[in-house]
């Protein structure tokens, strides 16, 4: 009461006590207030939480995951026999720098980094939920739909990596001699730091692509196209190295390095190539560089098609 | 940290004389509309005609702490619509709203912790999960601290009678189970304003009775301010005081249910159970004969006149039960829906305040 503010307010007073039944129901604690200094501790726990309830989800699916992982290893003996018969038709030991024995690891390595990077479901799932309005949920909740999304997602991949560590292990196994010796501890780094990030980038387009089904009803055609794009750019149908032989037009930028500007190879090519110490010294660094600053921008884009895609969905739809 | 908690105090010190408070709301749609046939179809994609539709012409309304309102109409008068806006998943086309004093479609998360929507048939809950997992990330995403989470998740289940089914994954139960723990998620960060658009549809009279108990109580309790959609005359005689009536995205009438029927009751409805079978001459003579089946006859008598003309029939005829009844709630609406879309109409709106 000596404060001297409340005493040059006596409007407020009088106002607050004309409202009675207010002042006596909002008896509640403080757990509201608590919003300002805790909010980024906050958000993690809800992360968390968040994090937690998506792997029991996935768990509940875990038998779909095993028959699924296996097949992905379908397509790939196909490319074995391919590259095995290129070798033996031309009878040379190298092409653009792979022998036969580089060739099927980076096969397989690629498919480490697609079990990273690709995102099934993810796109399709989230213009399904604008489509069926399940979306509405994180409009009216308190909770960021970017945030949660990938959470789900880590979920997904945890989920998935316990339950295809055995068939890639096999895998792995059979095919060790084809493998070059265990590279540096910078390199695995590296190569650990590019994965990671080949999951981010990876999550950022599709969830991108996804969000597009604010403005389209159906976003399955633009998924197959980009899936299309990025099968062959990515590296993920040949090492990309081939591609620094062709040249682009522009005189001393070969269409290698066109693509190296782009952000596929980093979800497929880049990891394996570091692995199998195609890419190293400057080189890596830059690379990895882009790769990160595509991831930014990614995440960026991503934030704004939400937020652009959620006012369009206000205005016309609902 | 009292940073919030100083601009509640303070939006309560300025007044807050209504939590909702609605001036001039309207929202314009858009359809496309395809006209029948491939030829068409594929003209259409060149081509498309459009045509505006008014899905609310500029609403006002204000409710205050503690209401609890129904929003009634036919399908698509623009109920949802109206809860959509309040809720801020859609922006308006033109007018202002304020809810709790911030504007809904800013979507502010200081406003979303303080309210609550439940629609129906869409579920907050997690499919494959049990219940409690949900209320769990509801904790965490509404910043609830343990005890009073649960305390409030103890007390709602009990008052429900769920507690057995909080370990079940949703998928497995029933509708209305599923609808009551959907009730319970939307409860748990004790919103101070709920919407609920049509809570009851599709559950048995059990489960409907169960919920009208378990609302009231919960409103009456906390102080909620509650408006709620609905087709069941019975949510409404058990919940609302308040009845607002939307036809054609306009507010048609506003007040309480008590109201409407003094108003729009004309008649009531008189059920005679007599000795012989009556003529239908003879029983025009005391009211409008709605069905004369043997012996049981009902009749329709203007309200002014029950008082002369019910002694008449005792002492006329020989009457071996008889029953006075309202025109059911039903009926009363459903002509109030009509009114809203004959000329009719003018004859209301003089009549309504």
């Amino acid at each position: 009461m000596t404060n001297p503010a409340t005493g040059a307010r006596p409007g407020s007073v009088a106002l607050r006590s004309k409202v009675p039944t207010e002042a006596a129901v909002d008896t509640r604690p403080p757990h509201r207030s608590c919003s300002g200094r805790f909010a980024v501790g906050h958000g993690l726990r809800t992360w968390w939480t968040m994090l937690a309830i998506c792997l029991e989800e996935r768990l509940v699916y875990r038998g779909d995951f095993a028959l699924g992982t296996l097949m992905r290893f379908l397509p790939i003996v196909t490319q074995l026999f391919l590259w095995t018969a290129v070798f033996n038709a031309t009878n040379r030991t190298d092409i653009a720098g792979y022998s036969r024995n580089d060739m099927v690891a980076y096969y397989l390595l690629t498919m480490v980094t697609r079990a990273f990077s690709s995102m099934p479901g993810l796109a399709g799932g989230i213009s399904r939920s604008v489509r069926d309005g399940s979306v509405k949920k994180y409009l009216v909740q308190p909770v960021d739909y970017v945030s949660y999304l990938l959470a789900a997602r880590i979920a997904h991949k945890l989920v998935y990596y316990v339950v295809a560590i055995l068939p890639f292990a096999v895998v792995f196994f059979v095919f060790r001699s084809y493998f070059p010796p265990l590279p540096a501890a910078a390199t695995v780094l590296a190569f650990t730091a590019s994965l990671a990030l080949s999951f981010l980038l990876g999550f950022f387009m599709e969830a991108t692509l996804g969000m597009l089904g604010f403005w389209f009803l159906e976003v399955s055609s633009i998924v197959f196209a980009y899936m299309l794009v990025q099968y062959l750019l990515s590296g993920h149908m040949f090492p990309l190295d081939m591609l620094n032989g062709i040249a682009s037009g522009i005189p001393g930028i070969s269409v290698g390095n066109l693509v190296g500007w782009l952000p596929f190879e980093y979800t497929a090519y880049f990891p394996a190539a570091i692995w199998l110490g195609k890419i190293r010294g400057n080189d890596l660094v830059r690379k990895l560089a882009i790769e990160a600053a595509w991831t930014i921008a990614m995440a960026i884009l991503c934030r704004i098609v939400w937020h652009r895609g959620t006012r369009r969905y206000s205005a016309f739809g609902g | 940290m009292h940073n919030s908690n100083d601009k509640r105090t303070c939006g309560d010190a300025l007044g807050e004389p209504s939590l909702i408070a609605v001036t001039g709301l309207a929202k314009d749609y858009r359809v496309y509309d395809k006209p029948e046939g491939l030829l068409a179809s594929v003209t259409g994609l060149f081509h498309r005609t459009s045509r505006l539709v008014e899905a609310l012409k500029g609403v006002s309304l204000t409710v205050g702490r503690g209401e609890f309102v129904a929003l009634l109409g036919p399908n698509g008068a623009g109920k949802t619509t109206f809860l959509k806006l309040l809720s801020g998943i859609i922006t308006p086309t033109r007018g202002t709203a304020k809810v709790l004093g911030h504007v809904p479609w800013e979507r502010a998360d200081d406003f979303r912790r303080r309210f609550a929507l439940v629609m129906g048939q869409r579920n907050q809950l997690w499919w494959d999960l049990p219940a409690a997992e949900s209320f769990r990330l509801h904790k965490e995403i509404y910043r609830i601290d343990t005890p009073r989470f649960e305390r409030t998740r103890d007390e709602l289940v009990d008052l429900l009678g769920v507690r057995p089914l909080l370990l079940q994954p949703v998928r497995e139960l029933s509708l209305g189970e599923r609808m009551k723990l959907e009730l319970v998620a939307a409860l748990l960060h004790e919103p101070e304003v709920l919407f609920l658009d049509e809570p009851t549809i599709g559950l048995d009279v059990v489960a409907q009775h169960t919920l009208h108990t378990f609302l009231s109580h919960v409103q009456a309790e906390r102080q909620m301010t509650v408006v709620l959609t609905t087709h069941y005359m019975k949510d409404v005689a058990a919940l609302c005081e308040r009845v607002v009536v939307i036809t054609h995205g306009d507010i048609l009438y506003d007040g309480s249910l008590g109201d409407i029927v003094d108003r729009f009751t004309t008649h009531k409805i008189v059920t005679l159970d007599l000795d012989d079978t009556p003529s239908h001459e003879r029983m025009a003579g005391f009211g409008f004969p709605y069905e004369i089946r043997g012996p049981q006859v009902i009749l329709r008598i203007d309200r002014a006149r029950i008082a002369d003309v019910l002694p008449d029939i005792l002492r006329s005829q020989s009457v071996r039960d008889v029953s006075v009844e309202d025109v059911p709630l039903e009926e009363i609406v459903a002509e109030l829906f009509r009114s809203g879309e004959s000329p009719a109409t003018a004859r209301f709106a003089e009549a309504l305040p």
